[in-house]
């Protein structure tokens, strides 16, 4: 038998269900993992005591007769996920100590059915990151390591503490949220799936806001299956959130294995970036070819707007961020620096509560929204986002899905980041325009760069077409193989 | 009326914006299920939302939009089918979201304007620029604490409208006029109880001043009156100040200033020193506010009767004067109350007795008309003894006193006391004789010409007779008998 | 540089950060190349664009007017860093 540890979602459910396996057993193998991987740095705040008290309720429910869609799956929580009286600090000194009294809709939902949860998992400060550098606790680290080199490898962000938990199987599943990229890029870099759905798809309600209009949560899995599991027990109409979608989700498993046969999938020529990598470039051709083997009609179309979604996107986040970061002040929870007067307490507070790269992005997004600027930055950015969105639109006239590389490289060294904001930012390149639109889309992981470290592709499709995009992911899964067991682990 | 500051290098006149902020009748707040009920316990009617809990949503409060339609449409205003919500960026620690979510570019009602009536008599038209929605802020108490202030955010979120006035306003008298108005019109549309004691509306005044004939001076904003006194005495003060400035050759500083009660002047605040900078942007946790036109027209067609609509109904269907209408619209309780008092009775007379006996003393003793001891019912039911010829007007004056005093239905006073009034004819000749056998020298006189002192006849005969007597049939009586032995003397 | 040192100062005191004089010339340099990088903005034609508001043709939600929450100021303040009376406490306000 395998190691529980080593169970997806979709198997363990079949254990769980013949009895052959109990929930405590699996909390306590992947409680044992989080204690085996504490180097990795991927939980800020664990809750082993109330993970052996949920899975005891969970294997008690079952004896019932009364098992939700996550019974006795033991999950990691992206510590942006507001949860009840358990510390959520959104990676950030500013939420020192602050317990929420209420749970997210998200992990609410997921609690309903089932879901064990084991603890918090680390992300870049206030989901602000590709790294995971920025995190107060200290940076969440890949498992994967390049065979050559041996040295420390980010494991993406924001959730980069969710992707590291779910690649190095300490949690068989994670939340994550995705801005600009925050799901499908550390899932890129640790070899694992990450599903960002469709703007709507999943309430915002209890999940720290940085950027309103972009935020969405999502799994992290190391199948497609799993994904759509965890979507399926994540999402839903929430008439506490304004933005929240009244759409219908069907059962994703259902149509899961249904293939793409007879799909038309769109290459967009405008992701063929300059000086892109040989070995990206060469991972996205294998992917076309495994569509094009089942069945799919490949053609190349064009997204006029590429170029411009990094910068739009790095107004309007910044813009929105350094509003919903105005909240922590110091006044009703969190860290409070006293000052002279209120003015420096406020400043003070949020001098050393934020992080260097937070600072950054709130200086920026109030500079784009002041007195003079607003039109010519914030209204641009959000004008030329409907740009972005119409080329999308444009496409779906003639492609089913987009196929297009997750990331421009693999996980880049810890010690070696890249140096000047932009180029960090760069690392978002493919994945920004579809959070633009809105658009669901899933990295797949599909090979191994020259160093050994794993490489995602990315699906995207129509807004809440969710299955279709695993239709193609799991497709793309299929041919490619992975072994998502993390090479030259720690 | 147009009011001048009067200075040695000439007069100015006075240009006045208001900026009211109403608050919207409703149980729960603008974007959260919190009660908005006025005085309860320090933060026990905030939720997470109210409190700028992190990951908290706003949902917006269908009941508040429909009030502020109404109150749109009540002011002649123009209902946009689409408004946007923005958030206001400052900090400030009763803001707990570090933002109001307010409109800006796009509000619900652009336009409208206000009728207000002068003290001659005379009325103007002063124009509304806008009307927008917006949450309120919590409450920072400064005087608990020698070092600290307090914050309760149980006002947080609650629904405001804010009413835009044109710079039309020309005295701190038309201020105070414009704000009585629109307070009225409020009650009738049951949209804010305007009641400024407890907060529910506050004034900002935009108060800049000019030389006659000529264009916009600068302005200064005061925040936060909340009370028509204050707002009077606020703009006198900041009128004569600028005027001051200006006279002197200098130049008003466009500021914020706040009215100190206690030394009856406004001074800059320091709290708004820094010039503002609010970084208004498009909420995006709300999506635009898109209204159907059907939705309004309902509104439209539901819309209560308002103040002026009543008061020329009082002046035709009641036959009362503009002045007495006037009056009694004012406060929408007090036009119920009399209607009640008149239905089925003569309104003049109705009209009479609301507004000289029971204003007067109500006013007397600072007792609100919804807490009178005399209700519209007592009222009627001692108005229907004087025309049943009961009592005479003038025991129902002693009677309502008593009725107000005791709460006590004027029947009852009637019966205890003995008032009913003396109309037996055999009774009333006899106090008659009684009077003129006491006075044979009046009685002389007045036969020989001095009919003047019928009046001391009458008086000393209802003397006689405690007030009880009919005074109809006291006068006949009196006549006759002073002009029928007059001959056989 | 479009971002000079002054631009830093007026900004971080609009979002209420404190900033040494070293920390304004090293954002000075990182903002003004982040605000040249996202500039590139103007080659797209806008004109006749709508900005975007939603994705998809989401309609506002609306709330019924009930009283549905609140009663729970423990929990309000239980976080507070100073609280008294139920209230939060910060230092003196002066207006």
């Amino acid at each position: 038998m395998t190691a529980l540890t080593d169970l997806t979602i979709a198997g363990a459910r079949d254990l769980l269900a013949a009895g052959d396996v109990s929930a405590v057993e699996l909390a306590r193998a992947h409680l044992a993992a989080m204690e085996r991987h504490r180097d990795l740095n991927a939980f800020i705040t664990e809750t082993p005591e109330r993970a052996l008290e949920l899975a005891d309720a969970s294997d008690r429910r079952r004896r019932n007769g009364d098992a939700g869609r996550l019974e006795g799956i033991p999950v990691a929580i992206k510590d942006l996920f507001c949860t009840k009286g358990v510390p959520t600090t959104a990676g950030s000194r500013i939420l020192d100590g602050f317990r929420p009294f209420y749970e997210s809709t998200v992990t609410a939902s997921m609690l309903r059915e089932g879901a064990v949860m084991l603890g918090k998992t680390n992300l870049d400060e206030f989901a602000m990151g590709s790294s995971n550098l920025t995190s107060w606790y200290g940076p969440a680290i890949n498992p994967w390591r390049a065979p050559g080199d041996g040295r420390v490898r980010v494991p993406g962000g924001s959730s980069g503490g969710s992707a590291s938990a779910v690649a190095a199987r300490m949690a068989m599943a994670a939340t994550g949220t995705d801005t600009g990229g925050s799901i499908r890029q550390p899932a890129a870099f640790t070899g694992t799936v990450g599903l960002k759905p469709t703007y709507g798809r999943c309430s915002r309600l209890g999940i720290v806001a940085f950027a309103s209009s972009l935020d969405q949560a999502g799994p992290l899995t190391r199948t497609v299956r799993d994904a759509a599991i965890m979507l399926g027990a994540m999402a839903g109409h929430d008439p506490l959130d304004s933005t929240s979608a009244d759409e219908p989700l069907d059962d994703l498993e259902d149509t899961l294995e249904a293939g793409v046969d007879g799909m038309t999938i769109g290459v967009p020529e405008e992701y063929r970036v300059e000086g892109m990598l040989e070995v990206i470039d060469e991972l996205w051709q294998r992917g076309i070819a495994w569509l094009e083997d089942a069945g799919a009609t490949v053609r190349e179309v064009s997204l006029p707007h590429t170029r411009f979604a990094l910068p739009a996107y790095y107004i309007i986040a910044p813009a929105e961020a350094s509003s919903n970061l105005a909240r922590y002040d110091g006044v009703r929870y969190g860290l409070r620096c006293e000052g002279d007067d209120l003015v420096s307490m406020y400043e003070r507070t949020r001098a050393e509560g934020f992080g260097a790269e937070v600072k950054r992005r709130i200086l920026i997004g109030t500079y784009v929204l002041s007195e003079g600027y607003f039109d010519a930055y914030y209204l641009k950015a959000q004008k030329v986002r409907t740009r972005i969105a119409d080329d999308f639109r444009e496409a779906w006239t003639s492609v089913d899905a987009l196929l297009t590389p997750t990331t421009p490289s693999a996980a880049f060294a810890a010690d070696s980041p890249p140096d000047d904001p932009v180029s960090m930012y760069l690392n978002d390149v493919f994945t920004v325009p579809a959070s633009l639109a809105g658009l669901p889309g899933i990295s797949v992981p599909a090979g191994l760069d020259g160093d050994g470290l794993p490489l995602g592709l990315q699906v995207i499709a129509r807004p809440f077409d969710e299955a279709r995009l695993l239709r193609v992911a799991r497709t793309i899964e299929e041919a490619a193989g992975f072994d998502t067991a993390p090479r030259s682990q720690t | 009326m147009a009011e001048r500051v009067e200075t040695e290098s000439g007069p100015f006149c006075y240009a006045i914006g208001l900026e009211v902020h109403a608050q919207i009748v409703s149980s729960s707040k603008l974007f959260s299920g919190a009660s908005t009920a006025f005085g309860a316990d320090a933060n026990t009617q905030v939720s997470a939302v109210d409190a700028g809990m992190p990951g908290m949503l706003p949902v917006i409060n269908m009941a508040c939009i429909e009030q502020a339609v109404r109150t749109g449409l009540a002011l002649g205003g123009a209902v946009n089918r689409r408004s946007v919500f923005e958030r206001k960026n400052y900090f400030y620690p009763d803001l707990p979201q570090g933002y109001q979510i307010s409109q800006y570019q796009q509000p619900l009602v652009t336009g409208g304007q206000l009728v207000i009536e002068l003290e001659d008599g005379t009325s103007r038209s002063i124009g509304i620029e806008r009307l927008h929605v917006e949450q309120d802020a919590g409450k920072s108490l400064h005087d608990r604490d020698p070092d600290h202030s307090l914050v309760d955010l149980n006002r947080s979120g609650i629904g405001l409208m804010e009413i835009v006035s044109l710079p039309e306003l020309e005295s701190p008298d038309e201020a105070v006029r414009y704000v009585r108005t629109l307070r009225s019109i409020l009650r009738y549309a049951g949209t804010c109880d305007g009641n400024m004691q407890e907060g529910s509306l506050r004034v900002d005044a935009n108060v800049s001043m000019r030389r006659p004939g000529e264009g916009l001076g600068t302005r200064c904003e005061i925040k936060n009156l909340n009370s028509l006194r204050f707002l009077q005495r606020a703009i006198e003060f900041e009128g004569h100040r600028q005027a001051t400035i200006l006279d002197e050759g200098g130049t008003v500083r466009q500021e914020t200033r706040l009215f100190d009660v206690d030394a009856n002047e406004t001074r800059s605040m320091r709290s708004k020193e820094d010039a503002e900078d609010y970084r208004y942007f498009p909420d995006p946790d709300l999506l635009p506010l898109d209204l159907d036109e059907a939705w309004i027209a309902g509104i439209a067609a539901s819309m209560p009767e308002l103040p002026d609509a009543r008061k020329q109904r009082f002046m035709s269907g009641h036959g009362l004067s503009s002045y007495d209408a006037g009056v009694l619209v004012a406060e929408r309780d007090n036009a119920d109350f009399f209607e009640e008092v008149a239905r089925g009775r003569d309104s003049k007379q109705a009209a009479n007795w609301v507004m000289t006996e029971l204003f007067g003393r109500l006013n007397h003793d600072g007792i609100a008309i919804t807490d009178s001891p005399v209700s519209a019912d007592a009222l009627g039911g001692l108005i229907d003894l004087i025309v049943d010829g009961t009592i005479s007007g003038r025991i129902a004056k002693d009677v309502f006193a008593e009725m107000f005093a005791t709460g006590r239905q004027a029947a009852v006073i009637v019966e205890e006391r003995g008032l009913r009034q003396v109309t037996d004819t055999a009774r009333i000749e006899a106090l008659v004789d009684g009077v003129l056998a006491a006075h044979p020298d009046r009685v002389d006189e007045y036969r020989a010409g001095k009919t003047k002192l019928l009046g001391f006849f009458m008086g000393e005969v209802m003397k006689a007779s405690q007030g009880r007597a009919n005074p109809q049939a006291v006068n006949r009586t009196l006549c006759l008998r002073l002009e029928a032995e007059e001959g056989t003397r | 540089m479009k971002f000079d040192k002054d631009t830093v100062a007026r900004v971080a005191r609009l979002a209420r950060i404190a900033t040494d004089d070293a920390e304004r010339q090293q954002l000075a340099g990182e903002l003004s190349s982040i605000i040249e990088w996202i500039d590139t903005l103007g080659e797209v034609d806008t004109d006749e664009v709508e900005p975007m508001t939603g994705v998809g043709a989401m309609t506002l939600k609306w709330r019924p007017d009930e009283v549905t929450d609140g009663g729970v100021a423990d929990d309000i303040t239980a976080n507070a860093p100073a609280s008294s009376e139920g209230c939060f406490v910060v230092r003196k306000i002066v207006e």
